[in-house]
């Protein structure tokens, strides 16, 4: 374990910390050995629920970015550049509209099927393209986003329920509570899956001949990196809602002090997307205290102002694969 | 070429006639005459602020693309709507929904169009002088500078209080069917003075700054300053129709290259006019089917920004081909 690994634990550890302790309910670290029941039912279905989804989100959201970032040879690409977060969102919608007696296994499937599906048809679309400019493809993959988005808008108003589905799906750790949080859990195996396939995905980024040079499967790697990215952005959605650009910024941020080789970085990929996420949400929970701001609109904010940076800083070499 | 210009003449005539059409049409389809006098005035207002609408839109995008010599480029995917929104947003925060900066129409409009006016010279500003900036990064630009508007503007939202909340609501969504008739009075005299003005003045120079800054400074345009002028301009025409009916993203990119495809010339004086019949059409168009079809399911700027958005997508894909 490296010391920047420490760090950033250490940093985790103290935010989560922090995060476990602020709220409307007041809990203090002093009593946390003397807890009543209503303080002790605030810790373990809202207080912990709420950090560990943070967690997983955080680290699973930054890895599909990163994974994503790799098979695409494109440093701007990511669940929300590539229409992927629009297209399980859809897929909620439609399940909800369809078949709302489903349980929520099986809508997540759906959703999962429709993200799969779409960022499918994106990868098709840019590998049509011969002429592969680095911000062309997030162009894209943000107007296919935006199109089918229109779509679940026109869904949402002929049921009447736009309101509704907009504040389910904008990001938002308050609505996390026990029962409903235990479904990111499937993220793990996958991630775990993701980390066993580190080296191949480093390979695969180095472009479809060289990989089939070195002996590598290159179709399979990337069908097992859609199939991970698209799940863990459909369960992510589907528990916490969007979370707009994170994919994006952490894989650049750390690749800037880590360098490109997903081994490498695979670790503080992880760390500090979580880290990034428990900090916007500590900051939505403050701001406005005892009300909070949702999650997705801090990292909004955070995410495109970081993203600008990125566009404007970018000159030939920087980010072009 | 006394052929082809006889043919540009017979389709321009044609698509006049379409349009006149649509609009008798749009007014007096299935008019109940037991409430005519409360349907007509309500159809008249709809279909004056679509004309408007289409103008200002037409207009501006044209003007935006032969500055930009980009046909993909609109100042709606520029962001400047959603800055128009959030700039809303912000009045209410500082000032509050009961305020004289939001309740006094004519006041918030030149409140809203200034500070949208300084943004654009700002910001395109430093953007077009910069050469060699590639199109596909000025695009991408645009669109996170609209997501950031939109989620500065949702995040300062929930800030507001809940009253003060529903009177900014109002002008989130594209709407034709409240028109506030105050607005309508003034945008029309603000889009037909800029009208004229740019007919007078900016027309002859518009074919001249198509062919690109080095060309028209060769030719004796005084460039630089003409494009600031413009884009002038086209922030006022943005924020005239943002302020009137509400944001449609794509309306502008699918008139303009529409209009282009269908009489294929550069003369700016054939352009304007093709792209405004068009936008009246395609707003008459989507309106109906909004209002007759979905039975009011919808609301009109899903339905353009839905075509709008894969025409755009299938735009840039030709673009990056080429």
């Amino acid at each position: 374990m490296s010391k920047s690994i420490a760090i950033l634990s250490i940093t985790l550890l103290v935010l989560s910390i922090i995060s476990i302790f602020v709220g409307v309910v007041s809990l203090n670290p002093n009593d946390i050995l003397s807890l009543d029941d209503s303080q002790l039912n605030v810790l373990l279905s809202s207080r912990l629920p709420r950090t560990f989804s943070i967690i997983i989100a955080g680290m699973s959201l930054s890895l599909c970015g990163l994974i994503m970032q790799q098979l695409t040879q494109n440093k701007f690409v990511a669940p929300t550049t590539a229409g992927t977060m629009d297209f399980a969102k859809l897929g909620i919608i439609i399940s909800l509209m369809f078949f709302p007696e489903a349980n929520l296994l099986l809508k997540l499937l759906f959703a999962s099927v429709l993200a799969l599906l779409g960022t499918s048809v994106f990868i098709q679309i840019i590998q049509k393209v011969k002429f592969k400019d680095i911000v062309f493809v997030p162009l894209v993959g943000i107007m296919l986003g935006n199109v089918i988005s229109s779509l679940g808008t026109y869904i949402a108003l002929k049921s009447n329920s736009i309101q509704s589905i907009g504040s389910w799906f904008q990001g938002d750790f308050s609505i996390v509570t026990s029962g409903r949080y235990e479904i990111l859990f499937i993220t793990i195996p996958l991630l775990i899956i993701a980390g066993l396939y580190a080296n191949q995905f480093t390979i695969a980024g180095m472009g479809e001949s060289f990989s089939v040079n070195l002996g590598l499967n290159y179709q399979r790697i990337v069908q097992i990196g859609l199939l991970i990215t698209s799940i863990i952005t459909a369960v992510v959605v589907v528990t916490v809602g969007m979370l707009p650009f994170l994919g994006l910024i952490v894989p650049n941020i750390v690749s800037l002090y880590r360098g490109d080789s997903i081994r490498n970085t695979l670790a503080h990929v992880a760390l500090t997307g979580a880290i990034l996420v428990m900090i916007c949400d500590i900051i939505g929970r403050i701001v406005i205290f005892p009300y909070e701001i949702a999650i997705g609109l801090v990292i909004g904010v955070v995410g495109s102002v970081v993203f600008l940076i990125m566009i404007l800083r970018s000159r030939k070499g920087f980010g072009e694969a | 070429m006394a052929k082809h210009k006889r043919s540009l003449m017979i389709k321009l005539g044609i698509l006049t006639l379409i349009t006149l059409l649509s609009i008798t049409f749009y007014v007096f389809w299935d008019i109940n005459f037991k409430i005519l006098h409360y349907q007509l005035p309500s159809r008249l207002t709809r279909i004056w602020a679509m004309i408007l609408m289409a103008i200002a839109i037409g207009v501006s995008t044209t003007l935006f693309q032969t500055i930009s010599r980009n046909r993909i480029l609109t100042p709606s995917i520029m962001g400047l709507d959603a800055a128009y929104l959030f700039i809303q947003t912000l009045l209410v925060f500082i000032f509050g929904a009961t305020s004289q900066a939001m309740m006094n129409t004519h006041l918030n409009f030149f409140i809203a169009m200034i500070s949208l006016v300084t943004f654009t010279m700002f910001l395109f500003g430093y953007m077009f002088n910069k050469t060699a900036q590639s199109i596909f990064k000025l695009l991408l630009i645009g669109v996170i500078l609209g997501t950031l508007f939109q989620s500065l503007a949702s995040f300062v939202q929930i800030l507001i209080n809940p009253d003060d909340f529903l009177i900014l609501q109002n002008t989130m969504f594209a709407s034709f069917n409240a028109i506030q008739s105050e607005l309508l009075i003034i945008s029309t005299v603000i889009i037909a003075l800029l009208v004229i003005v740019i007919y007078i003045y900016y027309l002859p120079y518009l074919d001249v700054m198509g062919l690109g800054r080095d060309h028209a400074i060769n030719l004796g345009v005084e460039y630089d300053k003409i494009v600031k002028q413009l884009l002038f301009i086209v922030a006022i025409l943005v924020s005239v129709s943002t302020a009137l009916v509400g944001p449609i993203t794509f309306l502008g990119l699918l008139i303009v290259n529409l209009a282009h495809e269908f009489i294929k010339s550069h003369k700016h004086s054939h352009i304007l006019y093709t792209t405004i019949l068009f936008g009246i059409l395609s707003l008459i168009g989507a309106q109906s089917i909004v209002q007759y079809i979905m039975q009011q399911e919808t609301e009109i700027s899903v339905l353009i920004n839905f075509i709008g958005g894969i025409y755009f997508i299938f735009l840039i894909i030709k673009e990056s081909r080429s």
